[in-house]
Formats: structure tokens, C-alpha cells, sequence
């Protein structure tokens, strides 16, 4: 194999981790921006994704488990905030954020207990294993293109949902000035509740798709939080797209760092250019200059 | 740069009402209230070790002593959250740093240096020291206190380099950047084979401080350790209480209740949040260098961004700006898990624990229990507030719910 070629392939590949970061990270940014909350277990929600849609897949045919898989982690996604965030009035953000971690380490121990510590995945969607597609001169898995595929999709969905949707339209309202959008009659509890759902299914979508690839295991949610956290830091938080780009950038520099460097150091360059970045430009590449700041002010 | 702490002053929280049980009162009153949790727990203190002796359960002692260390990292990070208002995810590292620094200081042999014309001289310093390792050999290191001056000036250059850009970001981001950190740290420490890569390092030696006190693991020495890192949480509770009462508490007061604001006040929130954060990290540096001594090694989790979340979490559950709290839940909470208390559900019980007094106490189990316990005294312990500060109570409240909702994005 050709320089050129490897060099395909760790793109690729970095790529495909990067889709699930994204995801992670539009889902940070959903949340954040509806509640100015930063949701930590939404790592949990990928991982959720992946062990209900396992269990579902052994009963029903697969894309029936998949949508299932979806269907339930988002409303555990609405149901989470219902219980707990909604209730909480008087709580800073702070606060809120650290309940998040609580819940984060809950939905983590409940998937430990429910399932168990053992590795699983889903089958692939086409194809198998070893069954692979030649793209221009890089050879990758068909699933590869199910994960880019599903993401870049659902992605464009969520886009299109708030931009030319009532729904989706209320619902940066609220992120832009809840106040207003409150006098202009929209109930902000429930586009709360919406983009928690929202984003949970979001994450579960992810978390089935990448699931044969990556397997899934209940430990699983951690690391993609830090890094979808990431993503949506390096690309501004508050900008669904943006965090679109942060995440597929952390996936192709961790890539590239497994490419250049000694193994143990594979996350050490992503976190090194994060830092760069945020000092450079404090509120990350396509941060808006005051977005945000009336929340964390 | 007095005009600059008239007026405002009136408008900040008094930091009082946030530090341990005091009632807010001047004079005798507010020393004798200040003074009573310090004596409370002493004797508490005192007692846990009586009882264990008695019962003859003192091996627990050692994983006391160990969540009292703890307990000084969620200290620092009770400054960083509770007054300056900045959330720290880095302050694992910080720990690790310190006592890496420490263990591969005294556990590196340099008796290649013992021909020069430097090592007499150093060693008639004591910054080195001749002594044997388990296995009989002898070894030329670093002596423990030189390590840790060496550890406390290496956390402090870091702590600023990451600090200085770092504090000038907001909220969020700057979680981001000591999360990034912490990461780097444990990932370098991991790497590195100085550092002992994945098993860490053991074999530190103990810490002759000074007289005949020690910092070691032994079983002889264990009773005097315990009272070493008791005293060190005492002391560290006291110089901070002491911090959040000056000038320096008022403007970090000030900075955690609107940056802006403080800003306009000619504040240096910049300058203030940079202080605050080393002298954190240097706390949390030199607790990993005395819990690096007492058990004798130390291992790379330490630095991992698990640590780091939980004594963020910690410092939350114990109520954040709730010096006393922080420092009771803290050593509770780590005690009970060192123990191992609830076996496998070790983390479920944490993360349960952590929502419910999160959500049901925001300000720290203590501060209600208090409350609650005054009211059972009978009327005379409760401080009626009088009128002019009953007004600065309903100000103060006013302006922590219109931060709640300035926080939850609805002003």
C-alpha cells in the first residue's frame, strides 16, 4: 500500500470515529442550547443505543431493533429531564451540570448491572466482517459507509427540523431569547423536554450504527462524552453544524496522532490542538462572539 | 483602591454566610461560631481514632487518612467553584504532578553524580541522600523535602502556563481546557517510562518532616499520620477561611456572582481567578505528594479524568462554596468508597448520592443539618437576623435567583 493510500485510510477512519463525535457533540449542543446545560451523559445515550438495540436485535429483525433502540433511549431522554431537570428551578447551571455527571455514572452502573461488563456488538448492517469496499484506493468496511451515511443524514434532518419547522423554529427561539419566546406562547418546558429527546435519540442512533465496529460495552459512554464534548467546544458551543465539524476534526487528528505517534500518546495530540485552539480562539473556530455569554455570564 | 471596596462592597455577598456554621454575627459571637466546627472536629477527629482503637479496627485509619488527603484536593477546588465561580476538571493532575514529581525525584538512582564536584556539596545540603532500597542496594536520590519544593515549583509554573490563557476563558470552555489537560497528563504519564508507565511508582520512600514525625505507611506510624493529615485539613480549612474573609474573598465573591460586574468594579478578575487557581493546584499538588509518601507509590488514575470529575463532584455534594461541608462530605464519601463499602455498586451509590444532594441540597448537607439542629436547641441558637441584615439576606437571595436564571438561559 502506497503513503497516499494509508493516508486515505487513516482519514477514513478518522472520519468514521469523528461521525459518532459529531453526533455526540450536535446533541451537546441541542441540550446547551435549549437549557444551557451541558449534558454529560450524553456518552450514556450512544452506549444505551447500542446495548438496547443488542438486546432488541435478538427478539425483532434489525432495523426494527434499531428504531426501537432509538425510540426508547429518546424517551429516556425526555423522561431524565421531566424527573430531574424540569423540577430544579432554583439550581445554578453548575449544579445542574454536576447532576448530569450523577446521572451520566447512574445510567452507567444500571447498564453494568442490567447487561454485564461483556463486549457486544450488533451484526453488520451489510455484508460482514471481512467483506469490504474499494474507495479510491482505500479499502473499507461497508458499514464505514452505513455510519457516514446514517449521521450525515439524520444530521441534515435535524438542520432542515430547525430551520423550516414550527418545532424547530421555536425551539431556537428558545435558545436565542427565552423570554421572547416565551410571550410569543411557546412552552418552553416542553422544547426542553424535545431537545433532550432529541438528542438522546440522537446519541442511540449513533451508538447502533457504529455498534459493529466499535462494539459496544457499558463503559463506552465516558470517552465519547469527553470527546463529543470536545468537538463541540472546538467548533463553538451552540452551533449544531459546527459541532459537526469539531467532532469529525477531533476523530481525523486522533487518526492522524495513531498514524504519526506511539500508541499511548493517541489522545494526547487531539487534546494538545484543543488547547491551541481555545487559546487562540476562546470561543472555538465558529463560535459566535457572544453567543452564549448571557447564559454563562 | 479604596473607593474600589465602599459602596460595592454592600452589594456582594458576605462570604460569611457561606463559611462553616456562623451565624453571620461581629464580635465574640461570629469567633466563637467560627471556632466551634474547628472543635468539633478536632474532637471528632480525636474520637474516630479512640473508637477505632478501642474496637480495634485501626487498620481503617489508613484509608481515613488517605480520604483526609483527599479531602485537601476538594478543598482547593471549593475555592476555585464555590468563590471564584470556575470549574476545574484538571485537578487530578495537579495531584498526580505533585506526587510524580516526588516519587520519581526520591525513587531515581543519581549516583552517577557521586564522582562530581556537586554531589558533597548537595549532599551536605541534604537536597540528596545515600539510602538503601527493600532490596539492600544503595541508592543516591533526591532527599523528600527537596522533592518537594521541587514539586510545589514544578505545579506552580504549570499551574500558570495552563492557568494564564486559561482563566481568560468563560464558563464551559474552561472546563474544556483543564479537562484537555488532565488528559494530556494522564495519557504523558501513562507513555513515559520515567514515570513507571502503567504501574506507576512504588518503593517511594517515607518523609522524616521534622522531630519524629514521619510520613509513612507503617502500622507504627499510622496513628501520627492520621493526626498529620487531620491537622493539614484543619489548617488548610483555617488559611482558606481566613482567605475567603479578606479582600481577596470579597473580589472572588464578587467574580462568582457576575464576572462583568466585578470587572466594572476594577476588579483584576483575571489576576484574582489566576491566584485562586494555583494556590488550588499547589494544594492539590501537595496532597499528592504527602498521600505519594504515606502509601508509598502512586499510579497514573490518579491523574485519569474520572478522578478529576469526582472531586468536582465531591466539592458539589459537600456545597460547593461550604468550606466545612466540602471537607466532611469529602472524607465520608472517599472513606466509604475506600472501604469499599458497597462492593461493586461502589460508583451506582456515588452517582445516586451525588444526584439526590445535588438536587435536594444545593448548599451542602451541612448547612440544612445545622439549621435544623439549631431549630431542635430551641429559639436562643437561632441568629434572628437583624433588620439591615435580614434585608442583605433577601438581596443576597434575590441576586442568586436572578443568577439561577440568568444561568438557565430564562433572563
Amino acid at each position: 500500500m502506497t503513503g497516499e493510500n494509508l493516508a486515505l485510510q487513516y482519514l477514513l477512519s478518522g472520519i468514521t470515529k469523528g461521525s459518532v463525535y459529531a453526533a455526540v457533540a450536535v446533541g451537546f449542543n441541542l441540550i446547551y442550547s435549549a437549557t444551557g446545560v451541558l449534558n454529560l451523559a450524553q456518552g450514556e445515550f450512544v452506549m444505551l443505543g447500542g446495548m438496547v438495540a443488542v438486546t432488541l436485535a435478538q427478539y425483532v429483525a434489525l432495523p426494527v431493533a434499531v428504531s426501537g433502540a432509538v425510540v426508547i433511549v429518546a424517551l429516556t431522554g425526555c423522561l431524565l429531564e421531566i424527573l430531574f431537570f424540569r423540577k430544579l428551578d432554583r439550581h445554578s447551571v453548575l449544579h445542574l451540570i454536576i447532576i448530569t455527571i450523577g446521572l451520566s455514572i447512574v445510567l452507567q452502573e444500571a447498564a453494568l448491572h442490567i447487561w454485564d461488563e461483556k463486549v457486544r456488538s450488533l451484526p453488520y448492517f451489510t455484508g460482514n466482517e471481512v467483506s469490504s469496499v474499494h474507495f479510491l484506493g482505500a479499502t473499507i468496511s461497508p458499514q464505514v459507509l452505513w455510519v457516514l451515511g446514517t449521521v450525515g443524514v439524520t444530521v441534515l434532518a435535524l438542520q432542515g427540523f430547525l430551520h423550516y419547522t414550527l418545532q424547530g423554529r421555536a425551539m431556537r427561539a428558545c435558545s436565542s431569547n427565552p423570554e421572547a419566546a416565551m410571550l410569543a406562547g411557546i412552552n418552553l418546558r416542553t422544547m426542553r423536554t424535545l431537545a433532550f429527546g432529541l438528542s438522546a435519540g440522537l446519541g442511540a442512533l449513533a451508538g447502533c450504527v457504529i455498534s459493529p465496529i466499535t462494539m459496544t460495552q457499558y463503559e463506552m459512554g465516558t470517552p465519547l462524552a469527553i470527546k463529543g464534548f470536545a468537538g463541540a467546544i472546538l467548533g463553538g458551543l451552540g452551533n449544531p453544524m459546527a459541532g459537526v465539524l469539531g467532532g469529525l476534526l477531533v476523530g481525523v487528528l486522533e487518526a492522524a496522532s495513531v498514524s504519526r505517534l506511539p500508541a499511548a500518546y493517541n489522545d494526547v495530540a487531539a487534546f494538545a490542538v484543543l488547547l491551541l485552539v481555545l487559546f487562540v480562539r476562546p470561543r472555538g473556530l465558529f463560535g459566535a462572539g457572544n453567543a452564549g455569554s448571557v447564559r454563562e455570564g | 483602591m479604596k473607593s474600589r471596596g465602599g459602596n460595592p462592597k454592600s452589594e456582594i455577598r458576605n462570604p460569611k454566610e457561606e463559611g462553616g456554621g456562623s451565624g453571620g454575627n461581629q464580635g465574640l459571637r461570629a469567633i466563637g461560631a467560627g471556632a466551634f466546627p474547628f472543635a468539633l472536629f478536632a474532637l471528632t477527629a480525636i474520637g474516630a481514632e479512640v473508637g477505632m482503637r478501642a474496637t480495634g479496627t485501626e487498620y481503617c485509619l489508613t484509608q481515613l487518612t488517605m480520604a483526609l488527603y483527599y479531602a485537601l484536593v476538594t478543598l482547593g477546588l471549593c475555592l476555585v467553584m464555590g468563590y471564584a465561580g470556575q470549574v476545574s476538571l484538571g485537578h487530578g493532575a495537579f495531584f498526580a504532578l505533585g506526587g510524580y514529581t516526588s516519587a520519581v525525584l526520591t525513587t531515581h538512582d543519581v549516583s552517577w553524580l557521586q564522582g562530581g564536584t556537586l554531589a558533597p556539596w548537595l549532599k551536605s545540603a541534604r537536597l540528596l541522600v545515600a539510602r538503601q532500597d527493600s532490596y539492600g542496594s544503595s541508592l543516591l536520590t533526591v532527599s523528600p523535602w527537596a522533592a518537594f519544593l521541587a514539586a510545589m515549583v514544578l505545579v506552580t509554573a504549570v499551574a500558570c502556563l495552563i492557568g494564564y490563557p486559561a482563566l481568560r476563558l468563560r464558563g464551559h470552555y474552561l472546563a474544556m481546557a483543564t479537562l484537555a489537560f488532565g488528559v494530556i497528563v494522564n495519557k504523558m504519564l501513562l507513555a513515559s517510562s520515567l514515570a513507571g508507565a502503567a504501574d506507576g511508582i512504588n518503593g517511594v520512600p517515607e518523609w522524616h518532616l521534622a522531630g519524629g514525625l514521619t510520613v509513612s505507611g507503617k502500622g507504627l506510624a499510622r496513628a501520627q499520620n492520621y493526626y498529620l493529615a487531620c491537622a493539614m485539613v484543619l489548617l488548610t480549612v483555617l488559611v482558606l477561611r481566613n482567605l475567603v474573609h479578606s479582600r481577596v474573598g470579597r473580589a472572588l465573591q464578587a467574580i462568582h456572582d457576575g464576572e462583568t460586574y466585578a470587572a466594572a468594579m476594577g476588579i483584576d478578575t483575571a489576576r484574582y481567578k489566576l491566584k485562586v487557581f494555583v494556590l488550588s493546584a499547589l494544594l492539590a499538588a501537595m496532597a499528592g505528594v504527602f498521600f505519594t509518601h504515606y502509601t508509598g507509590g502512586i499510579s497514573p488514575s490518579e491523574a485519569g479524568a474520572f478522578k478529576s470529575v469526582r472531586y468536582v463532584a465531591l466539592a458539589t455534594a459537600g456545597g460547593m462554596g461550604n468550606l466545612w461541608g466540602v471537607a466532611v462530605m469529602s472524607t465520608a464519601l472517599n472513606y466509604c468508597s475506600l472501604r469499599g463499602w458497597f462492593g461493586s455498586y461502589d460508583n451506582a451509590v456515588f452517582g445516586a448520592l451525588l444526584i439526590l444532594l445535588v438536587s435536594l441540597a444545593p448548599e451542602g448537607p451541612l448547612k440544612p443539618l445545622g439549621t435544623w439542629l439549631r431549630g431542635l436547641a430551641g429559639k436562643r441558637w437561632v441568629p434572628r437576623p437583624a433588620a439591615g441584615e435580614r434585608r442583605a439576606a433577601s438581596e443576597t437571595t434575590a441576586s442568586r435567583a436572578a443568577e439561577g436564571r440568568a444561568g438557565r438561559g430564562a433572563a
